[in-house]
């Protein structure tokens, strides 16, 4: 019991460290790998908990990251400028959709709103219709490449394949300093660690046993007299709005945001953490979000070319040998050691 | 129930992940110039969608890399190429060359294709005060003071093109391209062309990236009928638009198609039979005669295959790396600030013949050459400039260009 | 007017390569409930098997048909036997897992042969085309659209005319009836996966004629490819069939009348759509199973 609460104190302090021991290079890809950590948190729960596969999170993600983008955008063009990529688009005034997210409050909001309310439309369409399973998931994906194809092609409006990239400043802190860098990281972990407590309270509810009773036996908690589809389309909005704010934060991080963040890859690769992490363990899923974003730092530094293999390998391996994750394996050895048996399902 | 015993204790998975991502820190480091090695980064993409082209500029970027040590190095010391890969992803090309400037500490970074990657890696570039050399033909309207353009801009492949076209008597144009910015810019501008030169406009049309399906994009041109098809089209498109083409009785005599991203590369993928007798617009082929490129071609089959053939971007790329190195000498160091002030007039004998480096916009003149595909995949010069386009990447020296930048 | 009707063939033949892309996986989707990511690849197999088989002899073109629908289902074979086996129950674990797999085989094609396109040389008398009542019939499309005629009857009979294939239709429609009944349902989901991959090599030896032939080519088909079997429900042949007609008309007019970009949304649009009012798609196997 306790020492579960030993490593989080661990792992507070560890990342309360980082800014001080990193580099700023190296502080900005940690910072990173925790926006997708956020994510992550999204996905364990509409995947490992609620059973819905999605592979579209990236939209979310994108839609989040956008609100975030075009408010700072329109923070450092100033009051009369466009910005930078609308005047190489031969955009010569700016278009109303842009003109609301020149307000802060407003552009917070829809980091949240947005994500979240497309979602909930969607979760209601869907899950109404009792799509489940593949289809959900085949539907997910085609609906990333749709929004990737729309964002592309409206160019004057989103910057097309480029996207947005050179932002400087976000809400007073200077990007291209250190300290800034350093804070941006700090409001990142601190996300995190509040849409974790977040997620852990939801799962441990009454609403959290609901969803479980939903991805095992969908039919039957109909018969009980539950809406399954406003359960799944409500943990599902939860995800979405989770995955927006990992976006939100992604545009001050990196400093860019384009449609091939959003696609079905990289949507995929963020389902790579989840699985080799633990998908049924909310810290497990963190975990390998951020182990092998690393790891794919490390591998293409060493050998690029290589790093396909190993991701798809690693895939493989891990779904063959410990569907369950790390995650699972950690539980298995924690039972041999005597621990009491932990119940699993599913 | 399960859920809660086990997150508390699996909380503790965060630590490896956690401990490593914060203890190798500053792996490698070192200067740039230390001790008798230059260290320069060159970031392409080596895995993804845009591995097909970026792959055989880094050879050659490497070529000259080895040629130069071959002739005694840069200031008496070798170079030390770092390469990295942009995994076709922006994002990364961004991070990989922030890497290369404060972790490798390159002199500088030769680097990029498609405009998003340079996009973003231009404020990285601008913000550490560090140099990329960038090889590829691109929609101009740029003019970062940290990156060296050795590719084509506008005024020395589309205008030059646009010119020949309308030499050539062809009145009516449909415009072709995938759905990006250096295609959607270089149709403004030949829009704006076509409009004062008289030249009518019959179609527009994007296809997303990687877009395979050609037949009603055909179709649509067969029905308008035009005098020539302007096609900036990239990468794997360029296979199903001209295989589709063939089939549907558009003829390069009746109507050409002028491409500015199919090189001798791309030709061999799309199959010489289907794309012979279209024209293409660069600044260089495999078959330039001057005695720069016969080395240049006899070297890079040498030490990649003698089924290798050479382009316009590997070139770019190539001279990108002497004209560098030229900088430095004269310079006499390889500090940033001094290697831009002696870049400007530095000039060299390229494969593509005189190549000299302009001050003002640090991009390169360069000599524009149309050519013909060849059914043997080679591609033959139809026509080329008088000599070295002076680089206007803002086009401010033609007065129908006015309302575009 | 004449581009118009123009586009009634092009529909025909968008459709004809939709089907042929996805027929396939109306086996293993449908049968086995197995999302195979790596079914694009097997069609990059089959492209690949033509690039090699070119100029061995006159016809080597027709030859790299049987050779494809070989090479890839032995592929399709070998990935079901090591690994997909033990997956059943588990669909979207064999999304995940497959996917790991596409990924290995692409970088493994790029490593055999190089990142750049390869060229697959079309043979003399697939150049070119004819004008039939004013409409332009491109050579090579008319093959495809035979080929995937050939290629439906075909399974069509072996489903109904076969034993194999009548055992087949018996797992789809229960699988736990027919293990009882004494098939060997193991060996039967072997053998669907070596039917659906083998004619997703066929399907890469058809697109070597209209499509680029390199390591990312499968990525290119396989969003399509589900979203036929989806839209015409699972298992179906027939549905496979007309969803892959409704989706390429569809393709083709909306396209030509607004851009390319836009008609791929469009037709995303309409499925989601679609969806709403036949959640399972066209058609629907009667069952009671309780999920």
């Amino acid at each position: 019991m306790t020492w579960g609460r030993i490593s989080l104190v661990v792992c507070v302090v560890l990342l309360a460290l980082a800014p001080l021991t990193l580099s700023p290079f190296r502080l900005g890809l940690l910072a990173k790998y925790l926006c997708f950590a956020i994510v992550a948190v999204g996905i364990a729960l509409a995947w490992g908990q609620g059973g819905m596969l999605t592979l579209g999170q990236g939209v979310f993600f994108g839609l989040g990251g956008y609100a975030m983008a075009m408010y700072l955008k329109l923070e450092e063009a100033g009051s009369a400028g466009l910005p930078d990529f609308m005047v190489w688009s031969g955009v010569e005034e700016l278009p109303a959709l842009w003109k609301p997210f020149g307000n802060p409050v407003f552009a917070l909001a829809a980091v949240v709103l947005v994500p979240g309310l497309v979602a909930f439309l969607l979760g209601l369409l869907v899950f109404r219709q009792r799509v489940r399973g593949a289809y959900f998931a085949i539907l997910s994906q085609a609906l990333a490449a749709a929004f990737v194809i729309l964002l592309v092609g409206q160019q004057g409006l989103t910057g097309g394949t480029n996207g947005m990239t050179n932002f400087t400043g976000f809400f007073g802190l200077d990007l291209t300093d250190p300290n800034g860098q350093r804070a941006v990281y700090a409001i990142a972990a601190l996300v995190l660690g509040v849409l974790f407590l977040v997620a852990k309270l939801l799962v441990r509810s009454r609403f959290g046993r609901l969803l479980v009773a939903v991805r095992d036996g969908e039919d039957r908690v109909r018969f009980l007299g539950y809406d399954p589809a406003l359960v799944k389309t409500i943990t599902f909005t939860v995800s979405a709005v989770m995955a927006g704010l990992a976006g939100a934060l992604f545009v001050p991080v990196v400093g860019i945001i384009s449609p091939a963040m959003l696609g079905i890859v990289p949507s995929l690769e963020l389902l790579v953490g989840v699985a080799v992490g633990g998908r049924f363990v909310l810290a497990g899923a963190i975990a390998g979000a951020i182990a092998v974003n690393y790891a794919k730092t490390l591998f293409s530094e060493d050998f690029a070319e290589g790093w396909l293999y190993l991701q798809g390998g690693l895939f493989v391996l891990v779904l063959v040998f410990a569907p369950k994750g790390l995650a699972g394996v950690v539980e298995s050895v924690r039972e041999r050691f005597g621990r009491k048996p932990v119940e699993v399902t599913a | 129930m399960r859920s809660r015993t086990f997150s508390r204790g699996l909380t503790a998975l965060l630590l490896p992940a956690l401990l490593a991502t914060a203890c190798v820190d500053e792996p490698g480091g070192g200067a740039g110039a230390s001790g008798d090695e230059i260290k320069v980064g060159i970031l392409h993409s080596l895995s993804g969608t845009m591995a097909i082209s970026e792959v055989t500029v880094r050879d050659a970027e490497l070529l000259a890399v080895e040629e130069i040590n071959a002739k005694g190095g840069v200031l008496g010391k070798k170079l030390v190429p770092v390469t990295e890969d942009g995994a076709s992803d922006w994002p990364t090309f961004a991070e990989k060359a922030q890497k290369l400037i404060s972790q490798d500490k390159v002199a500088t970074v030769f680097g990029g294709w498609t405009s998003a990657s340079r996009k973003a890696m231009l404020p990285v570039f601008e913000r550490n005060k560090a140099l990329l050399w960038y090889p590829v033909q691109y929609e101009g309207l740029e003019s970062s003071p940290y990156i060296f353009y050795t590719g084509a801009t506008t005024n020395q492949q589309i205008v030059p093109a646009l010119d020949y076209l309308a030499a050539q008597g062809k009145k009516k144009m449909f415009l072709v391209g995938s759905d990006y910015v250096f295609p959607r810019t270089a149709n403004k501008i030949i829009k704006a062309y076509a409009a004062a030169k008289g030249i009518e406009v019959l179609g527009e049309e994007y296809t997303p990236l990687g877009h395979t399906e050609y037949s009603t994009l055909v179709n649509k041109i067969a029905d308008a009928k035009p005098d020539a098809v302007f096609n900036t089209l990239n990468g794997d498109s360029n296979v199903a638009f001209f295989k589709q083409l063939r089939g549907s009785g558009i003829t390069p005599q009746t109507t050409p198609v002028v491409s500015v991203s199919v090189a001798e590369e791309e030709v061999k993928g799309i199959g010489p039979e289907n794309v012979a007798g279209h024209l293409v617009a660069w600044n260089y082929y495999q078959t330039t005669t001057t005695p720069a490129n016969d080395a240049f071609v006899k070297a890079f089959k040498a030490k990649y295959g003698a089924d290798k053939v050479t382009s316009d971007p590997m070139e770019a790329g190539y001279n990108a790396v002497y004209l560098w190195a030229e900088a430095v000498k004269k310079a006499g160091t390889t500090e940033v600030e001094a290697v831009r002030k002696a870049a400007g007039g530095i000039t060299i004998e390229a494969p593509e013949g005189t190549t000299t480096i302009d001050g003002d916009n640090q991009h390169v003149a360069k000599t524009a050459r149309i050519g013909l595909v060849q059914a043997d995949g080679q591609i033959k010069e139809v026509w080329s400039s008088p000599g070295p386009i002076k680089p206007d990447p803002y086009l401010r020296s033609y007065d129908w260009a006015g309302g575009l930048s | 007017m004449g581009a118009l009707a123009n586009q009634l063939p092009i529909g025909l033949s968008i459709a004809a390569v939709l089907l042929l892309i996805a027929l396939g996986l109306t086996f293993t989707f449908g049968q086995m409930g197995v999302i195979n990511m790596a079914h694009g690849e097997f069609i990059m197999a089959g492209a690949y098997t033509a690039f090699l088989l070119q100029g061995v002899t006159s016809q080597s073109f027709l030859i790299a048909l049987p050779v494809a629908f070989a090479v890839a289902g032995l592929m399709g074979l070998l990935l079901e036997w090591s690994l997909i086996r033990r997956f059943y129950g588990r669909p979207l674990d064999t999304l995940l897992l497959t996917w790991g797999v596409s990924l290995v085989l692409q970088q493994l094609a790029r490593d055999l042969f190089g990142a750049p396109n390869v060229q697959v040389t079309a043979p003399g008398w697939l150049v070119g085309g004819v004008d039939v009542l004013g409409l332009r019939l491109p050579y090579n499309r008319v093959f495809i659209i035979g080929l995937a005629v050939v290629c439906v009857v075909g399974v069509w009979l072996y489903l109904t005319r076969l034993p194999a294939g009548r055992r087949m239709r018996a797992v789809v429609q229960n699988r736990e009836l027919a293990a009882y009944s004494g098939i060997a349902t193991g060996r039967v989901d072997r053998f669907t996966f070596l039917l659906g991959s083998g004619l997703a090599g066929v399907a890469g030896v058809a697109l070597t004629l209209v499509g680029p032939v390199g390591p990312s080519l499968g990525t290119f088909y396989i969003v399509d490819a589900f979203l036929v079997v989806v839209a015409g429900g699972l298992g179906q042949l027939r549905g496979a069939v007309l969803a892959a007609v409704a989706l390429g008309f569809l393709n083709g007019y909306l396209e030509f009348w607004t851009d390319a970009s836009l008609a791929k949304v469009l037709v995303f649009v309409a499925i989601i759509a679609f969806l709403q009012v036949r959640p399972q798609g066209m058609f629907v196997l009667k069952g009671r199973a309780l999920v």
